[in-house]
Order: C-alpha cells, then sequence, then structure tokens
C-alpha cells in the first residue's frame, strides 16, 4: 500500500527535455493509468517510480519516503514490462523465485510463494517448462507472478497487454481489473490505448510532451475534457471539432450528432455527404464531409439509424448544450453565444 | 533437361565438397598414417599410405624421449591460467561496454580493438625485455601474463551482450539482483555459445602456440608441448618423421576431443538470431 507523489520532477535525455516540472499525486490503493501518445513521457514516468531511469531534478516519494537514492530492488515496487523481460534461461519457477532469493528469502517460504502465486495466475501445471516454450498469454501471467511474488507495495505495467491478440486482451484486462481488486495495492499502468485507459482506471493520467494534460476520472476525463488535446485524445471514434477563425474551436462528440434529412431549429447544424457508412453491429459508424472538405464522424446505436447512404446529403444536428468551446490556447472556456451564429439552423 | 543439368550439378557439388574435405583431412590423416609407420616405411617411394604393421611403440617411443610429462603438465598449466584469467577480465569488460555509457567509452573500446589487430610480432621484444626485467624469464609467467586480455574475445562477447534486451537487466535489478548476479545468472548463461567459442579459440591459439613460447623459454623446465614436440627432431636426427609425427598426434588430441563436444555450440554463436 503506497502513496506515490512527484514533486517538481523533470527528466532530460541530454538536451531534450521529455518530463517537465511534473507534480503529481499517486493515490494509496488506486488503477492509475498513465496514457498519452507515444513519446509523451508516460513510460519514463514509470520507469522514475521503479529506479531503474531516474529522474534529473526533483523528488519522488513513495509512501512519504524519497526515493531518489534508493535501489530499485528495495523501493518495494514490481514492474511488468511490454516484452515480459521473462529470464530465457530460467524455468517458470525458478523466474518466479529468482527476486526471493535475492531478498533472501527461506527455501520453505519461497516454495509456498510459488505455488500460491502461480495458482492465482493459473500456473500451476507449467512451473517447469522453460519460457520459450509457453504462448504469449502464459508468459504474460509468468510476469504477473513474478511481480505478485514480491508481494509489493505497487505494481508497475509497462504497455503490458500490447503484445496480445484483441480477444486475450480483453480477458486479461478484466484478469487485472479483479487482480486489482483482490490485491487493493496500487497499480500504476502505461498504454496508449485510450479505450484500455478508459476501460480500467480509476484514474486517468493524461499526458503530452512531457506535461499531465488532465489528472480525472476516465467518466470526468470524458465527459469533462479541460482541454482540446484531452477532448480531442480521450473518446473513440475522436471528438470532431469546427475551428472558429481568429477565436478557438468548438468540439462536439461523434456521438451526440443526429444525423437527419433537415436542420432542426435552433440546433448547432452542418450540411454534408456522407462518404462512407461502417456499420459495426450495435453500433453505425458514418464520416460526412461538408463543402470545405472537412470530415466529421458521426455514430449512432444501430436501432435509431435512418438508413442514410453514401452520397447522401445529410445535416449534422448537435444540441446546444453538447458542444464544447475552446480558446485560442486550447484551454476549455463557457459556451459562446457569438461562435454559433454561422452555424444555427433557423428552421 | 532441366532436371538432368540439375543432377550435373548435384553431382559436380558433391565432388567439390568432397575435395574441399580432402584437402582438409587429408594431412590428418597422413600424419596419424606416418606416426604408425616404421623407418622404412617413411621413407619408401611409392609412399606408404597404410602401415603394414601399426608401430604404436613410436608412441612410447616419443613420450619418453623427452621429460613429455613436464611440456604436458606446463602446457595444461598455462592454457588454464590463460583461460581463467581472460575470462575474469573479458566478461566484465564485455558487459561494460555492451550495456553501460561512460565518458570515454568508445575511445577505451577503440584501444581494445587496435590491441585486437596489433600483430605479436610488434610486441614480443618490448615484452621480452619487461619480463626479463622483472626476472621472470625462467618461469611460466611470461607465457601467461601477455595473453591475459583477448580483445577478439571481448569484442565478441560485447556483440552478444548488447542483444540482450536491456528489460532484462532492469527486471534483474527490480529483483534485487547486483551487477554481478545479473552477469552470473543472466547474461552468461544466456551466452554459453559465446563463451564456448571463445574459450575454444583461445585454447586452440594457446595451446598450438609455438612462436611466443619459443621466444619466451630458455628451458625444458618451462617448456609447453609444442616446443617438446619440436625437439623430437634434434634429438632423434632429423629423419624420424614417424616419432614428430607421434609427438603431434599427442599435441592436437586434445583440440580433437574439446571440438567434438562443444562444436554444437560453436555454430550457433555464429548463428545467433535474438532472444524469443
Amino acid at each position: 500500500m503506497a502513496t506515490i507523489k512527484f514533486e517538481q520532477v523533470s527528466k532530460s535525455f541530454g538536451d531534450n527535455t521529455i518530463i517537465k516540472n511534473v507534480d503529481l499525486t499517486i493515490q494509496d490503493g488506486s488503477f492509475t493509468v498513465l496514457v498519452g501518445p507515444s513519446g509523451c513521457g508516460k513510460t519514463t514516468l514509470l520507469r522514475m517510480i521503479a529506479g531503474i531511469g531516474p529522474q534529473s531534478s526533483g523528488r519522488i516519494l513513495i509512501d512519504g519516503k524519497d526515493v531518489t537514492e534508493m535501489p530499485p530492488g528495495q523501493r518495494g515496487v514490481a514492474m511488468v514490462f511490454q516484452n515480459y523481460a521473462i529470464y530465457p534461461t530460467m524455468s517458470v519457477a525458478e523466474n518466479i523465485e529468482f527476486g526471493l532469493k535475492n531478498n533472501k528469502v527461506p527455501k520453505e517460504e519461497r516454495q509456498s510463494i510459488v505455488q500460491e502465486v502461480a495458482k492465482k495466475v493459473g500456473l500451476e501445471q507449467l512451473l517447469h517448462r522453460q519460457p520459450s516454450t509457453l504462448s504469449g498469454g502464459q508468459r504474460q501471467r509468468v510476469a504477473l507472478a513474478r511481480a505478485m511474488s514480491k508481494n509489493p507495495k505497487v505494481f508497475l505495467m509497462d504497455e503490458p497487454l500490447s503484445n496480445l491478440d484483441a480477444k486475450l486482451r480483453t480477458a486479461m484486462r478484466v484478469e487485472l481489473i479483479e487482480l486489482h481488486k483482490k490485491l487493493k495495492t496500487t497499480f500504476v499502468y502505461v498504454t496508449h490505448d485510450q479505450v484500455e485507459a478508459m476501460s480500467m482506471a480509476d484514474t486517468i493520467i493524461l499526458m503530452n510532451e512531457g506535461k499531465i494534460m488532465q489528472e480525472a476520472s476516465p467518466e470526468e476525463i470524458y465527459r469533462n475534457p479541460e482541454n482540446l488535446f484531452t477532448a480531442r485524445f480521450i473518446g473513440s471514434p475522436a471528438m470532431n471539432t469546427v475551428e472558429i477563425a481568429g477565436e478557438g474551436t468548438i468540439g462536439f462528440r461523434p456521438e451526440a450528432v443526429m444525423l437527419e434529412k433537415a436542420g432542426q431549429p435552433d440546433m448547432f447544424a452542418i450540411k454534408g455527404r456522407v462518404s462512407t457508412r461502417e456499420m459495426l453491429g450495435k453500433e453505425i459508424l458514418y464520416s460526412v464531409k461538408d463543402s470545405r472538405e472537412n470530415t466529421y464522424m458521426v455514430s449512432m446505436p444501430s436501432e435509431e439509424d435512418k438508413g442514410c447512404r453514401v452520397n447522401d446529403e445529410v445535416y449534422l444536428n448537435v444540441p446546444a448544450e453538447r458542444l464544447y468551446f475552446f480558446d485560442r490556447e486550447g484551454y476549455r472556456i463557457g459556451p459562446r453565444q457569438n461562435w454559433l451564429s454561422d452555424f444555427l439552423c433557423r428552421g | 533437361m532441366g532436371e538432368k543439368t540439375n543432377r550435373w550439378w548435384n553431382y559436380f557439388g558433391y565432388a567439390a565438397k568432397l575435395l574441399v574435405v580432402f584437402i582438409f583431412v587429408f594431412p590428418f590423416l597422413w600424419m596419424f598414417s606416418v606416426s604408425l609407420q616404421n623407418n622404412d616405411e617413411i621413407t619408401a617411394i611409392p609412399i606408404t599410405l597404410i602401415p603394414s604393421i601399426p608401430q604404436w611403440g613410436n608412441y612410447v617411443e616419443a613420450f619418453t624421449s623427452g621429460p613429455f610429462l613436464q611440456y604436458l603438465g606446463n602446457s595444461v598449466i598455462i592454457i588454464v591460467s590463460i583461460i581463467v584469467i581472460q575470462m575474469a577480465v573479458m566478461i566484465p569488460a564485455a558487459y561494460g561496454f555492451a550495456k553501460y555509457e561512460f565518458k570515454g567509452k568508445n575511445f577505451l573500446f577503440g584501444l581494445v580493438m587496435l590491441a585486437f589487430m596489433t600483430p605479436v610480432q610488434l610486441t614480443f621484444l618490448p615484452i621480452y625485455n619487461m619480463m626479463s626485467k622483472a626476472g621472470l624469464m625462467d618461469t611460466l609467467l611470461p607465457q601467461i601474463l601477455p595473453s591475459m586480455t583477448n580483445a577478439f574475445g571481448i569484442f565478441l562477447l560485447r556483440q552478444y551482450f548488447m542483444q540482450i534486451p536491456d528489460e532484462l537487466i532492469e527486471s534483474a535489478k527490480l529483483d534485487h539482483a547486483g551487477s554481478l548476479k545479473i552477469i552470473l545468472k543472466l547474461m552468461l548463461p544466456m551466452s554459453k555459445p559465446a563463451l564456448t567459442s571463445i574459450i575454444l579459440f583461445s585454447f586452440v591459439g594457446h595451446w598450438n602456440d609455438y612462436f611466443w613460447p619459443l621466444v619466451m623459454t630458455a628451458s625444458e623446465k618451462v617448456r609447453p608441448l609444442t616446443i617438446g614436440v619440436s625437439m623430437l627432431k634434434n634429438t632423434e636426427g632429423a629423419s624420424s618423421w614417424n616419432l614428430i609425427m607421434a609427438g603431434n598426434m599427442i599435441l592436437v588430441l586434445p583440440i580433437l576431443i574439446v571440438y567434438c563436444f562443444c562444436s554444437k555450440y560453436i555454430v550457433s554463436s555464429f548463428t545467433y538470431s535474438g532472444i524469443k
């Protein structure tokens, strides 16, 4: 159990500053997901917690204790790497045992821990196998078991599911959420996939270019993005945006749009032509192009579909209360009636 | 038609391979044959390929014509010392060059490469002087100390270590393992093929070394097997080739035995293709 605190932490490689003065608190027992585009510094942040890529300046505290000078093995953290980093010359049991051995845990206790964690992740039958004989999912479990065996205060995970196929990934996602519930320790999870972030996190930290763009619960970050970057990054398909020359940007989510043959009175409306239609089962995705060749995404539940076809002329109607407004710097601001004059349909 | 040409090409290929094998193997077979011939057979024309009565006594005679046991002992001590010391120097050096960032790394590695490329003919005189000034000439040390480092080994092992992902080392650090443990428990078991071939090359090179011990030794007490075998020529006159070849057989036998055990690793060290 541990709270992790970053105080004015920066990290540079040569002249290149990756992390700029980050202040951040990761709550004890939370499932925190660091998400952002590649190169945003999320993995760097994770490695700093682990102690395998120390910060250039600032302090990191785990449980109130400054760990800056503490070697990785003493921090009480365990990490699951993207490629699992399983020791290829050791059997599954030896992999799990390695950390315990180094920490001088007596043999009998070691063996019972190995049995216990192997059971938790379903590896009991594979303990004597060599890693090269395991499937991707099984290796993933070995990495998890190895992390669990140390009974860490903090679990760090660096895109642990990205090497699995889609079906297994969904299953492992559920397992990780359950594991977190069972262990009740702090999980810090790095991913570039916002769907993964939304589905697993109780707190999402969205990063871009070494800065934290927003830190909030999945609901909050989806409903109330604080800036244009967050609005565009979270949500699938991404939020549609319309630039208002010299003023800022208006945004609306694909699922907020009503796709109709005519403009609705007093609604924000854009006229366009359907360019593609994707039937995804429970929902239908349209992409619509306006006269200036801007593309907008529209998604709607299959049962509400009005049967628009490719090349149909349509109106995208959005209720005013579902519009987001951002200023020129990309910060969220309150509604601006005057921006809408060109888009309001008077019936 | 096409099939027929193909078949002829195949025959040609086999013939070419057999020829290459013959070129390499024949000298050894002949050496073995001569080592079992009597004095008449070695000078007979046409040459004798299969001795009428194998003269196993040649081996006994070769072995007892000088202090061969002493030579053999010297060779073993020299080889084992060289390999142990080389490992102790080479492994940490290769690990450092592969996995650490430090100032002057490229310059230092350049020095290692320079040592790799410098011929012994350039260094033997200054080293001889050094050894003789230090009063070590009548010991085995002049045959051991100059070979403490193995530049080729450092180079090859570094390449091998570089292919091992950093995540494994980081994971081991999180598992509370220090550098020594990381090297012993992770890096070395994963580098077995490379290590084996480095050891074997070093073994063959130093076991067969003739020039260096010839320069660095003056008394029988410190001479290795290679010099001992060459001295068979002087003790029995230039014509006793059967004894010389028997001596040579004794000399190459350990290498053949070691090679039989390690050939699998040697091939795989040069076909390494990443870690699954």
